[in-house]
């Protein structure tokens, strides 16, 4: 049977086509504000991609903040269990799941079969999440791309307050101000995002192996930060890690009873 | 999605007469200097029975739970916390000591009319706000102030020295509430309002007690309007009789399985103070069949437990109830002095451990599916260790959530955020939503 899942989150809209093991398509939209009509633009989209008409699709599951915008889905899940679901399907043995998409960070906690073990999600701040990595690439005046690559560059540890946002941008001023480098200004906004989404995997026990999902996983900055952070060396990043919650909502959606 | 109707269920018939009792309370200390009468401010935890050897036209405004009123009307505790912003009082300060000074500020009472001026200010000390709390009281209205300090540690660990210290300070506070309100205190009414808190706050704990059963015949969101009578004022006989009525009610509940929610197949407890203004919570937990029983705040802010026979946790036995008949002013206070030191609700201010254990307790004895801890940024008095114990409920295995907010001031409150949070954590303990 064929599933679709549908993540409607913060800033983009993705949909995942999935056939038994076998992942047919994957688009993703901006959400924008008329979500209801994103989310069909996206399906629509994802259908077209894989040459399959709407009625080939036996189930769709949606997941996301704005989950309740797929009025056509059959099962809803949240994030936390679309995310375990998901990592465990691409890699069965991850225990651990660590989301920071645009405006949540989440630790999961997983067992063999995708159930939710524990969680911790950050709370109301944007701060630990894209939107704040964005914000602070903008503040040094680079591409999202190149904040990661800098900070590569950087063995300095800086510490910085990655508990609010507007701080955390009025303290990249200050750094700016004095003339410390883009470099080591981008790795101390990364360790302090690390640091903040570490204590939240650490609240909910860090067992390997630890797979590091959603668009923020992308940024190879972050991804060095928060294996330091938790002192391991291995962290699983899947082929396209913003898709891992909507690969979720497609197996739970296969998973779940005629 | 499931359907699933499972237990028969019927509105409390006492509900009513809780609403009546607990305006009548706040009307009653509005309207007593039109009567002659006394009226004083302090918290829920302060030694009532006391003040009451001064007569029985003696009123009580308990400044927790009436913040917690004001919580509960959005506009005018906005008003209240912003009056203290306006004051420079800082946002992290007890969010229900904010309220109560703003409603001070503003001079508007939550059931109508201006704020009424305490004659004095009579207070306990365990929390680190509760003290000072009274201070600012007593600086702005210009009223005399007592303050008794029980914090002097672990029930377990208390002894004669420590009860002696306690009582001490209860005698000094009799001369000089006869000195400010030029009353002359009366020994047997401080005696009998000694027995009627003993037995209040036992009967309280009592009924909790009735919460194990399954179905429970009363959620949280329910009892919130029953404790709170204990918390306005604890020596009342009238309230003690309530809850008299209130047990026989649950127990008769209880014989003919009758639920709280009909469709009940998740136990929950939850702790602290909830977000006032967000109570629709509870509702919202109820559409996964989830019920939370209760927690340790709702239970033991007031109610006083102990052992039973059986070794059971239960309500603790009354002086009366063992044989104990008080005879002498200094026989009652230190009986008083010693039932409060027993109290739940104070322990874990000396070790977060305590609390862990008797939430431990709690999930074991009540059946729970798990345990929801509210990190409340109102209260550091009660939320003060709450992330060790959600660490050692995890430790033994009880799914715990947790959500940030605040009892009295919903701005730190992200309330889509904490129903999505309740979605994940029901799914983790797989219960999907009901059908209507």
């Amino acid at each position: 049977m064929i599933t679709a899942g549908i993540d409607v989150g913060a800033k983009t809209i993705k949909v995942v086509l999935l056939d038994g093991g076998k992942i047919l398509a994957k688009t993703s939209v901006l959400a924008g504000f008329e979500t209801e009509q994103s989310v069909e633009e996206a399906y629509k989209e994802a259908l077209a991609k894989a040459g399959i008409e709407r009625s080939a699709v036996g189930k769709v599951g949606a997941t996301g903040a704005g989950r309740k915008a797929v009025a056509f889905a059959q099962t809803v899940v949240t994030e936390v269990s679309a995310d375990a679901q998901g990592a465990v399907f691409l890699h069965p043995s991850a225990r651990t799941v660590i989301d920071v998409g645009a405006e949540e960070g989440r630790g999961i906690k997983t067992n063999a079969d995708g159930k939710v073990v524990d969680f911790a999600v950050n709370e109301k701040c944007a701060a630990g999440a894209g939107a704040f990595t964005e914000s602070m690439a903008r503040a040094l005046e680079v591409t999202l791309a190149q904040f990661g690559d800098i900070s590569l560059k950087s063995n300095k540890s800086i510490p910085m307050n990655a508990q609010c946002t507007v701080f955390a941008e009025s303290e990249v001023v200050s750094l700016i101000h004095s003339n410390t480098s883009k470099e080591d200004i981008a790795r101390a906004v990364h360790d302090a995002i690390a640091s903040r989404i570490s204590a939240m995997v650490r609240r909910v026990g860090l067992e390997q192996d630890v797979i590091l999902v959603g668009g923020v996983a992308y940024n190879i900055g972050f991804l060095d930060s928060i294996k330091r952070t938790l002192g391991i060396e291995n962290v699983v990043v899947p082929q396209d890690p913003e898709y891992v919650g909507a690969l979720g909502a497609a197996v739970v959606a296969g998973a779940a009873g005629n | 999605m499931a359907t699933l109707t499972k237990y028969p269920t019927e509105p409390l018939k006492c509900w009513n007469k809780a609403k009546e009792l607990r305006l009548k309370y706040y009307k009653d200390y509005a309207e007593c200097k039109q009567r002659g009468g006394i009226r004083w401010s302090g918290g829920a935890w302060a030694m009532d029975a006391i003040p009451a050897g001064l007569g029985d036209d003696v009123y009580t405004l308990t400044s927790e739970p009436y913040a917690a009123s004001v919580a509960f009307d959005p506009k005018l505790n906005a008003e209240c916390q912003s009056a203290a912003d306006a004051k420079g009082w800082s946002r992290d300060l007890c969010s229900y000591m904010r309220t109560y000074w703003g409603s001070m500020y503003v001079n508007k009472y939550a059931f109508g009319g201006e704020f009424p001026k305490p004659d004095f200010a009579f207070q306990t000390q365990i929390c680190c706000s509760h003290h000072k709390w009274y201070q600012h009281v007593a600086e702005y209205k210009q009223i005399p102030y007592f303050t008794i300090d029980v914090s002097v540690g672990l029930y377990k660990d208390v002894d004669e020295g420590r009860i002696a210290y306690v009582v001490n300070q209860m005698q000094e506070s009799i001369p000089w509430l006869e000195k400010v309100t030029g009353r002359k205190f009366d020994d047997e009414k401080f005696i009998a309002a000694v027995n009627n808190e003993c037995r209040t706050t036992s009967l309280w704990a009592e009924v909790c007690t009735l919460n194990k059963a399954v179905p429970a015949p009363l959620e949280e969101k329910t009892m919130y309007a029953l404790y709170v009578l204990a918390t306005l004022s604890k020596h009342s006989k009238e309230f003690g009789d309530f809850y008299e009525e209130l047990r026989d009610e649950v127990k008769d509940r209880i014989a003919r399985g009758i639920a709280a929610v009909s469709t009940e197949r998740c136990r929950l407890i939850t702790d602290t103070q909830p977000p006032w203004s967000y109570l629709s919570m509870y509702r919202y937990m109820e559409k996964y069949g989830a019920v939370s029983v209760g927690s340790l705040y709702t239970f033991a802010l007031e109610g006083v437990f102990a052992d039973q026979p059986d070794g059971s946790w239960g309500p603790r036995p009354t002086p009366e109830q063992l044989g104990i008949k008080i005879r002498t002013r200094e026989e009652a206070l230190r009986i008083y002095a010693d039932w409060n030191l027993s109290k739940p609700e104070w322990q874990h201010f000396y070790d977060p451990q305590i609390k862990t254990d008797i939430m431990l307790r709690m999930v074991k004895e009540f059946k729970l599916n798990g345990v929801i801890l509210h990190l409340n940024r109102g209260c550091e008095g009660l939320s003060k260790g709450i992330m060790e114990n959600r660490l050692g409920l995890v430790k033994a295995g009880v799914p715990v959530m947790t959500y940030e907010g605040n009892m009295g001031d919903e701005k730190e409150m992200d309330y889509p955020r904490t129903l999505s949070r309740i979605d994940s954590f029901m799914e983790s303990l797989g219960f999907n939503k009901l059908e209507n």
